[in-house]
């Protein structure tokens, strides 16, 4: 519990990290990491007298100022005014295209997904996308996906939105758009360089000394137990019991 | 005039073949309960803009001829399914979207015009499988390409809302969704927790939060009709009946003892 509890804890500090900077972050629903990685950037910026951050839960009731319905999300992001998303994928692949879909051939998918949401709208319009996908193995991370739900790159067309960055349970990457790759930038404790290359399908840049993701401070620890995971309690109360109870 | 008719009149009034829209807040599961009672089949579902466990139990029934849909999912409890044994046997024509393009596409039946262009998209593989929508160049402003996609008129839009007045006007508060709905659909059918006396349309306040009577077509008491999916400010999700249905739903003997299970507890709210 203990050690499931510090790795929650370090994808949290992680997303708060990739978020610096930012004046409102719209979170999907189920996805109580990048929440709390909002909400401690949040109460980061708060105590350091920094510009207030806007968080917006999809399906939140409490984290939603909204008022135009389901098309405010989509228009807001349209005029400029959603700075990060999450996306997901079961598969990501190294040109950082997502698929929402199924895997095999379309329409009769060998494995059938969801589907696309608004990925293939919010991958070009907000900035600042951060793929998050907590399994690493070579069935999510694949040479090329079997369907693009959403493109990462499209020359083709003027877009301000696209990967920021890449993050998962062993690894973070960074995503260049000029190259349209990912670049490991730091592996989490407990797996080394050599794991992530055997657990990834696809090619990256890799530096010659790959650094360590940080842990989380004590300050980071004490907002992230006290603060943040009482305001998380609202909207997912299992994921932070769960936390709690670990402590 | 909005006529004010029993769930199963409302259910009946839905002929086999037509397109139905339904939302993701505010499903009337009361309804879906009576279409499936009332045989339901061969309809082309909308899903405004995704939808969860209203589009599996109708999937599950044999309800379904076509979906149009960015997502079906169960939301914690998992995927869905019976979409997702559906999609695997081919049982339906299947229109995969992107959740702002059926906005775009309601957007465009309630102003009146064959299309709506629309941001993003390009890259995407949707436009493969979706060969309805189109990259044009801009006719105007700076020079690109843009995405349009056709207009979607529902023959029916159906959702569960916690109020109507007794002249059909619905409190939706600020799901406009619903709204966009009505004003896209030829006809548009409502259940509600409870009717009131009140007139809904009487203050500001209370009138900016409601879809009128113009746009209402039939009007059926349903209490607890979104169960066992939320209302807003009425009762939260029943997530542990949500998860029942998931892991029953797995197999086709499975699905047909929940179904069973559901339309007889519908029938005793009802």
């Amino acid at each position: 519990m203990a050690a499931e509890r510090e790795r929650r804890e370090l994808l949290i500090n992680v997303v708060a990290g990739l978020l610096d900077g930012i004046r409102h972050v719209a979170v999907g629903a189920s996805s109580p990491i990048p929440a709390a990685g909002a909400m401690l950037l949040r109460a980061r910026s708060e105590l350091e007298g920094k510009p207030p951050v806007r968080i917006s839960i999809l399906g939140s009731q409490e984290h939603n100022f909204f008022t135009n319905g389901a098309i405010e999300l989509f228009d807001c992001a349209a005029q400029g005014r959603v700075d990060a998303f999450f996306l997901g994928g079961g598969q990501i692949d190294g040109a950082g295209n997502i698929n929402l879909v199924g895997t095999g051939a379309y329409p009769k998918s060998d494995v059938r997904w969801p589907g696309s949401f608004g990925s293939a709208y919010l991958y070009h319009l907000v900035p600042r996308v951060i793929l998050f996908r907590e399994e690493h193995s070579p069935r999510v991370f694949v040479p090329k996906v079997d369907f693009v739900s959403a493109a990462a790159t499209t020359p083709e067309v003027k877009r301000r939105g696209g990967p920021y960055a890449l993050l998962t349970n062993m690894a973070l990457f960074d995503f260049d758009r000029s190259r349209g790759g990912f670049a490991l930038r730091s592996v989490h404790p407990g797996y080394s360089s050599s794991d992530v290359r055997s657990q990834t399908g696809f090619d990256y840049v890799e530096p010659p000394v790959v650094p360590a993701t940080p842990l989380p401070d004590a300050q980071t620890l004490e907002l992230l137990r006290g603060r943040v995971m009482r305001e998380l309690a609202e909207t997912y109360p299992a994921f932070a019991r769960t936390m709690l109870q670990a402590a | 005039m909005t006529e004010i008719v029993s769930l199963e009149a409302l259910a009946a009034d839905v002929a086999p073949g037509q397109s139905l829209a339904v939302p993701v807040v505010g499903v009337s599961m009361a309804a879906t309960a009576a279409l499936i009672e009332a045989g339901a089949r061969d309809m082309r579902l909308i899903c405004v803009p995704v939808s969860g466990m209203q589009a599996d139990l109708l999937i599950g029934a044999g309800a379904i001829g076509e979906i149009e849909t960015s997502a079906i999912s169960l939301g914690e409890a998992g995927g869905a399914p019976r979409f997702n044994a559906a999609v695997r046997a081919g049982a339906f024509g299947l229109r995969d979207s992107t959740c702002p393009a059926i906005l775009a596409g309601l957007l465009a039946a309630q102003r009146g015009v064959p299309f709506m262009p629309i941001a993003g998209i390009v890259g995407s593989d949707l436009l493969q499988v979706r060969p309805d929508w189109k990259v044009i160049d801009s006719p105007t402003g700076e020079p690109g390409k843009v995405v349009v996609v056709p207009a979607i008129t529902p023959d029916v839009a159906l959702f569960h809302a916690p109020e109507a007045d007794r002249a059909g006007n619905i409190r939706i508060g600020r799901h406009r969704e619903l709204a966009g709905m009505a004003y896209a659909a030829r006809r548009t059918f409502v259940t509600v927790e409870r009717i009131v006396d009140r007139n809904l349309m009487e203050t500001e306040d209370s009138a900016a939060g409601v879809l009128p009577s113009l746009y209402v077509d039939k009007v059926a008491v349903a209490p607890r009709g979104a169960w066992p999916l939320p209302l807003w400010d009425e009762y939260p999700g029943d997530d542990a009946e949500v998860a029942r249905y998931a892991s029953m739903a797995r197999s086709e003997e499975g699905f047909r003892a929940y179904l069973s299970g559901f339309l007889s507890q519908r029938r005793k709210v009802a």
